[in-house]
């Protein structure tokens, strides 16, 4: 101990200890500076760049999804603005206490309960991971101004301007447009949507799902200077790219058209589908399916609501216009007469007798209502609907496949190409299919005769719908050629200039003779409005010539399928309607008035120029043929 | 005369003054480097804080400023004035001193103003007075006193033991404010009090081993076992230093801004465009974090003459250790120099992300009147020792 007292210490022990010191704090100084120099000089522009990082903040701008327009320019689809009350989960506190604190806060904010706030989140978050959960839409802007006031107590919580697609008619053509809901998991794989990300809507079916690029449009971008609360600092607007908005989808459907059709199933109130087509370019002016649903409904749907939907044993999602699977009972026989004429099997003046069955061994077909009309060449067998007539032509060609052949041809059992997605493309039996069926033991016999009579009359294993039935009437209608239906028409931009036209080719051309097509148009004309005809009661007395065919399609465990497809006008078609009606009875029944609501639609301007002219007394003015 | 008569001169003493004015102002023999680097940085923190807080206070762009600017006069005015004093008094008065430094210490808990979680000052008309920080010098006043004191009395493992009493009392007391970073710098204190009292180096040792166990109790094994001594934030903040990036939200995200901050400074520094310390991304910026804003608008370049500075008064500090005229002069000032060193290393590295986050703040330059006036009183105390010096030793070769 060198302090003996209060002089001056001993030199050398007090200088070896504040030597010691001296050591020491030259030590902590060269540490302070080497850090220094590496932090600024040594990896400065690492930490210059992350400074500059830091103070911009970066948001996305929705941009508003693209109108959805009828052919006559009317809006079926468009979008309406709506706060959101949003919740990015990773800006929430780790502290589970301190968590809930949170989202209590925020429940009683939006009027829900912890519960269901925590439910809401999860459920956002099974959807899409990592997106910003939207707790309510449509908040007031006084839960805007209290968020903003108050940013420190709902960390990760903001008001969103977002487009919520609007419906202004309702369920009109619901089918057809599909619906809008956020990306999931698996869709943000795909190729298709290489550029999205969680949070982001897309068309999951319909032509929202087909021209979902083009109604999307290009999210904006806006670089806001902030600081470190997020808030952003006056003056500190950088640089900002506008979104752009989504282009105007114009469809090929005639909104009067779709909603006479919709309401004439709906009227019926049992589960049909009908279509309504140009029998030249295959647009599509109607195309509907009962029941239906709401697409408003599924853009952010609550379980209780898909699983009605879903579970729902009438199946409204389904479209059974283009995805439904029935025998279609006598409408086929158009195909049968083509097929038949066509190869020669009969010509137009060919007589077969009609004794009121047909018997194969002990296996004997019958008349409906078991009816018997002598003997009859086509058009008289078309214009009565008699069954033998066609027994009997499927029995002449039950092992040499011009039936399926032509059947084929004209789209039966194919994909159509129309541009919403469909599930299915029905089935046409052939000899081939049965065979190879019987082969690996999945049926009790191979193909036999009896198998082409009932597809004569478009019964047995038969399965199509009324998309297909279409087009194989319009290529009758229109000479031969098989068309693509098709619902979009053209993309347009904001002031309605025509950025792409959507025009599909046809997908074949089929040789029909003209002798065999005026035949058989004959046969459909007279079944429609001919004094015998199995669709007169309801066509007879309609202004405009129309060629139309009834089919009444026997399901195991079913009522009768009631079908109806025309054309119209008589002799020269530009449209084409097929209707069905699940355990609607007989053709004429329930699918043929349906059909005629629809044209009453289609025609109306015509038929209410005609009559007027009918009023005013016209002279000289045909009342019928007139048109055409 | 034949030939001019020369003037026998004293021998030249580097840095000396004049005699004059200055001696009789009563501050002949200041040493003037001490005083130029004391200045200098409170000068620079005005600066600084004119610059920099322009946005802090809406409607008072100058509010900072003004403030450091008066507490930096106060603060000159005190240094000069404790210049004056002869130190040596206050070995006389420990007593009293240490009963002060205990007392104003603890009427903080009934008459103290509650801040940020905790009481530590007294808020008086015009401003708020934190007794802890002039607490600092007090206690090494006082604790001097006692060691040269006692410097007979029993064995030397019981005058270790004492002075570390007489020195953890307070600190004990300051801990609980809370206030974990002063309450370490009395530790420090008192331990370099000691030091230069000529505590053997193997109680040193023991001393050393005590804190090392103390350290992982604290921060490891009482949380683990369920009986936490130090509080949440306290804890999380002294160890995440070590984990920035496992505190997103938290501490380690201060001092994760912070580095940015310096390291964005470059070797010139952002000038205005220093964004990280002008828009709130680094809390604290008037206070703990100054030493960042300087990192950051005027790069290395600022930062290390900072870092001179601090240097040059260290070094002059310790060099009025060798030059007292009395043991109770060189504890004193040696209790003050390695409490500044302390400071300044434990603030300045936490702005670089290698020390932990204490609320320790940096002397001289963090705003704060307590501190500045307080530390300028320190510095006054060393100039003292070193007037006093001259003046009992003229004509001493001094380095």
């Amino acid at each position: 101990m060198y302090l003996r007292n209060d002089d001056r210490p001993q030199g050398s022990r007090l200088s070896l200890r504040v030597a010691v010191l001296g050591g020491v704090a030259v030590a902590l100084f060269a540490v302070l500076f080497f850090r220094l120099w590496n932090l600024q000089v040594l990896d400065g522009d690492k930490y210059l760049a992350e400074a500059k990082n830091n103070r911009t903040r970066e948001f996305k701008v929705i941009a508003p999804r693209g109108d959805i327009i009828d052919r006559e320019g009317k809006v079926i689809v468009d979008n309406r603005t709506s706060l959101a009350l949003q919740l990015n989960t990773e800006k929430l506190p780790e502290d589970p206490a301190e968590e809930k604190a949170v989202l209590s806060r925020l429940g009683k904010l939006a009027h829900m309960s912890l519960a269901k706030v925590r439910k809401t989140i999860r459920e956002g978050e099974e959807v899409a991971a990592g997106a910003p959960v939207t707790l309510r839409q449509d908040v007031g802007f006084y839960l805007v101004a209290y968020i903003e006031e108050h940013q420190r107590e709902f960390p990760g919580a903001s008001v969103q301007r977002v487009f919520v697609r609007h419906y202004p008619d309702g369920t009109l053509a619901a089918h057809v447009l599909g619906n809008v809901s956020e990306i999931n998991e698996e869709e943000l794989e795909e190729a298709r949507y290489k550029s999205l990300e969680p949070g982001d809507e897309v068309g999951k079916a319909g032509v929202e799902y087909s021209y979902d690029k083009y109604l999307r449009g290009q999210p904006g971008l806006q670089k806001i200077q902030v600081n470190a609360l997020g808030q952003p600092t006056p003056g500190g607007q950088l640089v900002s790219k506008s979104p752009t908005p989504g282009e105007t989808l114009k469809l090929t459907i005639d909104s009067e058209v779709q909603a006479a059709g919709e309401s004439a199933l709906a009227s019926q109130g049992l589960p049909g589908g009908f279509i309504t087509m140009n029998v030249h370019n295959g647009q599509i002016l109607g195309l509907g399916s009962f029941p239906t649903y709401d697409p408003s409904e599924l853009i952010h749907p609550t379980q209780a609501q898909v699983n009605a939907l879903y579970r729902n044993e009438s199946a409204p999602l389904t479209d059974r216009s283009v995805e439904g699977l029935y025998p279609t009972g006598s409408t086929f026989k158009l195909l049968t007469a083509l097929a038949a004429l066509e190869n020669g099997v009969i010509t137009p003046n060919t007589v077969i007798n009609d004794p009121g069955q047909l018997c194969l061994g002990e296996e004997c077909f019958h008349n409906a209502e078991g009816a018997a009309y002598g003997p009859l060449t086509l058009v008289p067998a078309l214009e009565v609907s008699d069954d033998v007539f066609f027994y009997t032509l499927g029995l002449r060609m039950w092992d040499t496949n011009e039936l399926q052949e032509w059947a084929r041809k004209l789209g039966i059992g194919r994909p159509t190409g129309i541009d919403i997605p469909v599930g299915t493309d029905g089935l046409l039996p052939t000899k081939q299919w049965r065979d190879q069926l019987f082969k690996e033991g999945e049926t009790e016999r191979p193909w036999s005769a009896g198998d082409n009579i009932q597809l004569a009359t478009g019964q047995g294993d038969l399965q199509t719908n009324p998309l297909q039935m279409a087009v194989a009437y319009a290529a009758l209608g229109n000479g031969g050629t098989i068309v693509t239906p098709h619902l979009g028409m053209e993309v347009e931009d904001a002031a309605g200039r025509v950025l792409k036209e959507f025009d599909p080719k046809p997908r074949r051309k089929v040789k029909i003779d003209p002798g065999v097509r005026s035949v058989i148009m004959e046969g459909l004309h007279d079944a429609a409005q001919g004094p015998g005809g199995t669709s007169e009661p309801v066509f007879g007395s309609f202004p405009i010539p129309v060629a139309g065919k009834t089919g009444t399609a026997e399901r195991p465990g079913h009522a009768d399928q009631s079908w109806y497809c025309i054309l119209a006008p008589y002799p020269n078609p530009r449209i084409v309607t097929c209707v069905t009606i699940e355990e609607g009875g007989f053709g004429a029944q329930a699918a043929a008035p349906a059909a005629h609501t629809i044209l009453e639609a289609y025609f109306h301007d015509q038929i209410a120029a005609e009559s007027r002219e009918a009023a005013e007394g016209s002279e000289g003015v045909e009342e019928s043929g007139a048109t055409g | 005369m034949m030939y001019a008569t020369r003037t026998r001169q004293a021998r030249p003493e580097p840095f000396a003054v004049h005699v004059g004015i200055a001696e009789r102002l009563g501050l002949a023999h200041m040493d003037w480097p001490l005083t130029i680097a004391a200045v200098g940085l409170v000068a620079f923190s005005v600066f600084t804080l004119g610059q920099a807080t322009q946005n802090d206070v809406p409607g008072s762009p100058h509010y900072y400023l003004d403030r450091q600017a008066i507490y930096a006069v106060l603060g000159v005015v005190g240094m000069l004035l404790a210049t004056r004093i002869d130190y040596s008094r206050f070995r006389e008065l420990r007593v009293g001193i240490y009963t002060f430094l205990c007392a104003s210490v603890s009427l903080v808990f009934v008459f103290g103003f509650a801040a940020r979680g905790s009481r530590r000052a007294f808020e008086l008309p015009f401003f708020s007075f934190q007794p802890s920080e002039l607490g600092k010098l007090l206690l090494v006043l006082a604790l001097a006193g006692f060691v040269i004191d006692g410097a007979r009395r029993g064995s030397a493992v019981q005058r270790t033991v004492r002075y570390l009493c007489l020195g953890l009392a307070p600190a004990a007391l300051v801990f609980l404010q809370p206030d974990l970073g002063t309450s370490m710098v009395f530790v420090v204190a008192t331990l370099a009090v000691m030091y230069f009292g000529g505590v053997p180096w193997t109680h040193f040792a023991v001393i050393g081993g005590a804190l090392v166990t103390l350290i992982a109790l604290v921060l490891v094994i009482a949380p683990a076992v369920g009986t936490p001594i130090l509080k949440g934030y306290q804890l999380e903040r002294l160890t995440s230093f070590a984990n920035p990036n496992e505190h997103e939200d938290g501490a380690g995200y201060q001092q994760n801004q912070s580095k940015v901050a310096i390291g964005s400074g470059g070797l010139t520094g952002r000038g205005d465009k220093a964004t990280q310390t002008r828009l709130d991304f680094v809390p604290e910026r008037h206070t703990d974090f100054i030493f960042a804003v300087i990192g950051e608008r005027y790069g290395f370049v600022g930062a290390a003459f900072v870092l001179s500075l601090y240097a040059l008064l260290f070094w002059r500090a310790l060099r009025i250790t060798t030059l007292s005229k009395n043991s109770y002069g060189t504890l004193v000032a040696g209790g003050i120099a390695v409490a500044l060193l302390f400071q300044t290393f434990v603030n300045v590295g936490m702005n670089l992300g290698i020390m932990p986050i204490t609320g320790i703040p940096l002397p001289l330059m963090s705003y704060g009147g307590s501190s500045v006036v307080a530390t300028f009183l320190a510095v006054g105390v060393l100039q003292s020792i070193n007037v006093q010096a001259h003046l009992g030793q003229r004509g001493r070769f001094a380095w």
